[in-house]
C-alpha cells in the first residue's frame, strides 16, 4: 500500500469506501445468543460504585494536594489527582460515550460530559467520532482516532504522555468551535443537524476555562489550574500508555479485529484507570457489552482470539519494535498467530490492503 | 393489499428479544415485546450497516449491536444518537401460532 494519507476527505477515504472497506461486515467469534444477551445486560450497580470511588479519591488527593500547596509533599496527590483526571476520565467518556457502563440513561450522559470535558474533548464531537472508529477501525481514511499513524512519529507519540499534542490540538479545536465554526473534517462524521451542539458545548468550556484562569490571575496562583486543566497534561501518561497497545504496531484496512486490536492483561489498579478496555478485542468485536463484563466475554471467546500480552511491559515489548520497523516500511505490521481452535483470518477479505506482516 | 408473509413460530423468539428474517432481499427484525405483543421492522440500523439482529432489546427499545443507536421498535421512532433516522416498521399479524409479516406495507 505505501504511503498512507490519514486525512478523511483524502484518496485513501475514497478506495476504502470503493474497495469495501468502510462499513463492512466484520469477524466476531461465535457467542450464543442467549449468552450474549446475559452478556449485554446493563446495570448501575458496578459504575456507581467506582464512580463515587473515583470522584471520592479526587476530591481526597485534590484536597491533600491544595492543603499542602506549595510544599513537595503536595507531589503524591497532585501526581495520583492527575492520573484520575487526564487518564481515568478518558476511560470513563469512552464507556459512557458507548452508553454500557450503567443502566440509567441520565447517569451516562452526566459522566460523559464531564469526563470529555476534562480529556479536553468536545462530547459532541467525539460521540460520532467514536461511533465512526467503530464502524471503520483503523480503516486509513475513514478512522478519526488513529493514535500512531504509519510512519509513526515519535516525538508526538511522546509529547503526548504529558499530553501536549492532544491539548493543544483539542484547545485549538475548542475556541473553533466556539466562533461557530465546524471543521470540515468533522462535518464528515456529524450529521448537519447535530452539528448546533458542538458549539454550544465548545462556548460551555471556553466559558469553565476563563473562570477558572480568572480565579488563578486572581489570586496570582496556578493552583485553579492544578485542579482544572493541568491534570490533562500531568495526568496523561496512563491512558496513553494503556492507549497506544489498543491497535499499535498491528494491521490497517482489515475487517477483523483479532488482527487490529491488542487484549492485554493488567494489574487491578490499571484496569480501575482503564475501566477494562484492556480487553479491548472484545471490546471492538461487541461494543454494547459493558465493561464490567468484558472479562466473561474475553473467557468465552479467547479460544478464538490471539493469546493476549501478559502485560503492559510484554504489550510494549511487542509494539514498540514494530512501530520502529514501521519508520522504514509502513506496509509492516504484527500478526500474531492463532489458537488451533480458533476460525482463521480470512486475509483473502483485504488481502488487496494488507501490506507484509511479521513472521 | 397486504402480502402477509408467513415468517415464524410465535415461540421462536423468547420474549424481549428479536430474530432476523430475510424475504428475498429484504431483511427484517422481528421482536417478542414483554408484554407478548410482536413487531417488525426493516433489519439493518438507519445510522450504519449493521443488522439489528444481533442488538439488546430493553423493553421496547432495540439497541443496534455496534454504535448503541436505540429505536423504538413499535413505532421506528429513532431515541438516542448516533441513529437519527426512524427506522420503517412493517405491519404484524399472529393466526395459529405464526407470525406473518405484511412485508409490502
Amino acid at each position: 500500500m505505501g504511503k498512507r494519507d490519514y486525512n478523511l476527505l483524502g484518496p485513501d477515504a475514497q478506495r476504502a469506501v470503493q474497495t469495501g472497506l468502510a462499513a463492512a461486515q466484520w469477524y466476531h467469534s461465535d457467542v450464543p445468543r442467549r449468552e450474549m444477551k446475559e452478556l449485554m445486560q446493563r446495570s448501575d450497580g458496578p459504575a456507581i460504585r467506582d464512580t463515587i470511588l473515583l470522584f471520592a479519591a479526587m476530591a481526597v488527593f485534590a484536597g491533600l494536594g491544595i492543603a499542602l500547596w506549595p510544599s513537595f509533599w503536595a507531589i503524591p496527590f497532585w501526581l495520583a489527582y492527575g492520573v484520575l483526571y487526564g487518564s481515568a476520565m478518558d476511560s470513563r467518556w469512552h464507556e459512557c460515550g458507548h452508553g454500557t457502563a450503567f443502566k440509567t440513561p441520565w447517569m451516562n450522559t452526566a459522566v460523559y460530559e464531564i469526563a470529555s470535558f476534562c480529556m479536553i474533548r468536545n462530547s459532541a464531537t467525539w460521540r460520532w467520532s467514536h461511533a465512526r472508529h467503530h464502524t471503520d477501525t483503523v480503516i486509513v481514511g475513514r478512522d478519526p482516532e488513529i493514535a500512531v499513524m504509519r510512519p509513526p512519529v515519535f516525538i508526538k507519540v511522546i509529547a503526548n504522555f504529558v499530553g501536549l499534542i492532544d491539548a493543544a490540538t483539542g484547545l485549538t479545536r475548542m475556541v473553533y468551535n466556539a466562533l461557530g465554526k465546524v471543521h470540515p473534517e468533522e462535518a464528515v462524521y456529524i450529521p448537519t443537524q447535530e452539528q448546533y451542539k458542538v458549539v454550544r458545548v465548545a462556548r460551555v468550556s471556553v466559558a469553565i476555562y476563563g473562570v477558572t484562569i480568572g480565579l488563578a490571575v486572581l489570586t496570582a496562583s496556578i493552583l485553579p489550574l492544578m485542579v482544572i486543566g493541568l491534570p490533562r497534561l500531568y495526568g496523561a501518561w496512563h491512558h496513553v500508555m494503556t492507549g497506544l497497545l489498543q491497535h499499535g504496531g498491528l494491521a490497517d484496512n482489515v475487517t477483523d479485529h483479532r488482527l487490529n486490536s491488542r487484549t492485554v492483561y493488567m494489574n487491578r489498579v490499571s484496569r480501575f484507570i482503564y475501566w477494562n478496555m484492556n480487553y479491548h478485542v472484545e471490546h471492538h468485536m461487541f461494543p454494547m457489552v459493558p465493561y464490567h463484563a468484558l472479562p466473561a466475554l474475553h473467557a468465552k471467546i479467547k479460544h478464538d482470539l490471539p493469546a493476549p500480552n501478559q502485560s503492559i511491559a510484554q504489550g510494549f515489548g511487542e509494539m514498540w519494535p514494530a512501530l520502529r520497523r514501521q519508520l522504514a516500511n509502513e506496509d509492516y505490521f504484527i500478526q500474531r498467530a492463532l489458537p488451533p481452535t480458533a476460525q482463521p483470518y480470512r486475509n483473502d477479505f483485504h488481502a488487496a490492503a494488507l501490506g507484509s506482516a511479521a513472521k | 393489499m397486504p402480502n402477509w408473509i408467513n415468517a415464524c413460530a410465535a415461540g421462536d423468539i423468547d420474549a424481549e428479544d428479536l430474530i432476523r428474517f430475510d424475504h428475498g432481499i429484504q431483511t427484517f427484525a422481528i421482536y417478542h415485546a414483554p408484554e407478548g405483543d410482536f413487531y417488525a421492522t426493516a433489519g439493518h440500523c438507519t445510522h450504519e450497516n449493521v443488522h439489528l439482529c444481533d442488538g439488546l432489546v430493553m423493553g421496547h427499545l432495540i439497541e443496534c449491536p455496534k454504535h448503541n443507536g436505540q429505536f423504538d421498535y413499535r413505532t421506528g421512532e429513532a431515541k438516542r444518537a448516533p441513529v437519527c433516522v426512524n427506522l420503517r416498521t412493517f405491519p404484524v399479524k399472529v393466526e395459529d401460532g405464526r407470525v406473518f409479516i405484511d412485508v409490502d406495507a
